[in-house]
């Protein structure tokens, strides 16, 4: 566990994978429930790091998270959500390329698993979705696109996301979908939720 | 109770308020006024609580119709403000009566300015807030011509007890930041660049974040980053060199390295920096933890 300092009133705490980060993301809620760290406005899960925005003495919070015994999170059993998607994607050639595989090969590799809501971020709704073996994993663009149309089923890294609305992005696209991902005038307004399973079902 | 009508859009005029903290987990950006100080400033000035709706124009300003009374301020970017064709004072209360048409200039130097109404301007709050969100789409859609604002009910007294602000840096720009998190993936070179050279605003910027190039920020090489939340200020050093500084409506997580984030006594200089603008970096006090 390392703790890094963003800004002037922000903390990084660094953990060795996703396992740590929902365990520890689980017990500062736990924590937070009983009035622990009132300052604090945000408190963003990733892959590898929990961001704390908000504290007011970030020597002090970082000591008391070192000296607190974690259990590890609950698996949870989250619905299966089915996303029908067109493996058409301007860079499906290229991920397939680097998977050394046909497209063809590289949808049925993607459509043919399980994946499961990590975190969200980067825009509502967008949900990180794990479960692509670290083979498979791929960089993101060098430079990102200005717009990346709703619906674009993407991959950086080990993850799969789907852009829930028109917006800049830096994940290679492989295909696209019609399900509504992000729909404000709903309750709950995304699609993807963390616990969700997810599967991509092949239309193209 | 008054309300407007939207006789002139300007380039790009927002409903902002204080904006939507607390929900970054759920990839909701915090948005709300880019010049924090001037919103509120703006809402003092006409008697409203500080963190009232009010507009954010973009460089070209904006025109308004009122139909009934009501005191408006403008704060932020420096404008002419004009009622019905007659300059009136910027960054203090001004009434304004029934039919008559308020104008926003261009703002010189600056911008955004920020035009806040006794009463607030009313429009159905989104997970909390009345303000234009524009990378998630939350909130009122930026306004159109002849599009009909309500103001709400008045809730305290004008006043002009406050003097007005300098006018906001623009021109050049020194902006105070702390390194980090990721700011071992500079190389020295990149370090030196980073609080020595000069960078330009780019055309490209907007309430998503100030993209900033001329001097491209060496980076060693580290691969990939995992994405990581991301706060208002978070200096991103993009793969080409390139930075961009992130505001109010920035993506909540991110995949490229922050490696410093600029202090929010910054922020209005980075709502204010025009494209074309210097922008320079200081370092502000480092923190051991």
């Amino acid at each position: 566990m390392k703790f890094l300092p963003v800004g002037a009133t922000a903390l990084l705490v660094e953990l060795d994978g996703l396992a740590a980060v929902l365990a520890l993301h689980a017990e500062i809620g736990r924590r937070r429930a009983v009035g622990w760290a009132p300052s604090l406005v945000d408190v963003i899960p990733s892959a590898r790091t929990i961001l704390l925005d908000g504290v007011a003495d970030r020597s002090a919070v970082a000591a008391e998270i070192r000296g607190w015994d974690v259990p590890a999170a609950p698996p949870t059993d989250g619905q299966v959500v089915e996303i029908p998607c067109r493996y058409t994607g301007e860079d499906l050639a290229g991920v397939a390329a680097s998977w050394r595989v046909s497209e063809r090969e590289a949808a049925r590799i993607h459509a043919g698993r399980e994946y499961r809501v990590a975190f969200c971020g980067f825009a509502p709704g967008f949900a990180y979705l794990s479960g692509l073996p670290g083979r498979y994993a791929v960089p993101r663009r060098p430079t990102p696109r200005t717009v990346v149309p709703a619906g674009s089923v993407a991959l950086a890294d080990i993850y799969t996301g789907v852009y829930p609305r028109s917006s800049p992005g830096g994940w290679q696209i492989i295909g696209h979908t019609d399900a509504i991902i992000w729909d404000p005038g709903k309750d709950p307004p995304a699609l993807l939720v963390p616990g969700n399973r997810v599967r991509f079902v092949d239309v193209s | 109770m008054a309300s407007i009508c939207v006789e002139r859009p300007g380039a790009l005029t927002t409903v902002q308020d204080a904006g939507r903290p607390g929900l970054a987990h759920l990839g909701v950006p915090r948005s709300g006024a880019l010049d924090p100080d001037a919103h509120r400033r703006a809402n003092r000035l006409v008697g409203n609580p500080e963190t009232a709706p009010v507009l954010e124009t973009t460089l070209t300003g904006v025109g308004l119709r009122f139909f009934g009374q009501a005191v408006i301020a403008v704060t932020g970017a420096v404008a002419p403000v004009r009622l019905d064709g007659r300059e009136v004072g910027w960054g203090v209360p001004v009434p304004v009566g029934s039919g008559q048409l308020l104008d926003v200039g261009r703002a010189r130097p600056g911008v955004r300015s920020y035009l806040a109404v006794s009463g607030g301007i009313a429009v159905p709050p989104a997970l909390g807030s009345s303000s234009t969100d524009l990378l998630s789409g939350l909130g009122p859609g930026p306004l159109v011509p002849d599009q009909i604002l309500a103001v709400g009910e008045p809730s305290g007294r004008p006043t002009a007890a406050h003097p007005p602000p300098p006018p906001p840096a623009s021109g050049r720009v020194e902006l105070p930041i702390r390194l980090g998190p990721r700011d071992g993936w500079l190389t020295p070179a990149g370090r030196a660049t980073l609080t020595g050279a000069a960078f330009t605003v780019a055309i490209a910027s907007n309430r998503i974040g100030v993209r900033l190039q001329g001097s491209r920020v060496e980076q060693s090489s580290r691969g990939e980053l995992p994405s990581e939340g991301l706060v208002w200020g978070a200096v991103q050093l993009l793969p080409d060199g390139n930075l961009v500084v992130f505001l109010a409506d920035h993506p909540t997580t991110g995949g490229y390295p922050v490696i410093a984030v600029v202090d929010p006594a910054g922020f209005s200089a980075c709502a204010q920096a025009a494209p074309g603008a210097i922008v320079r970096f200081r370092l502000a006090a480092a923190e051991n933890i």
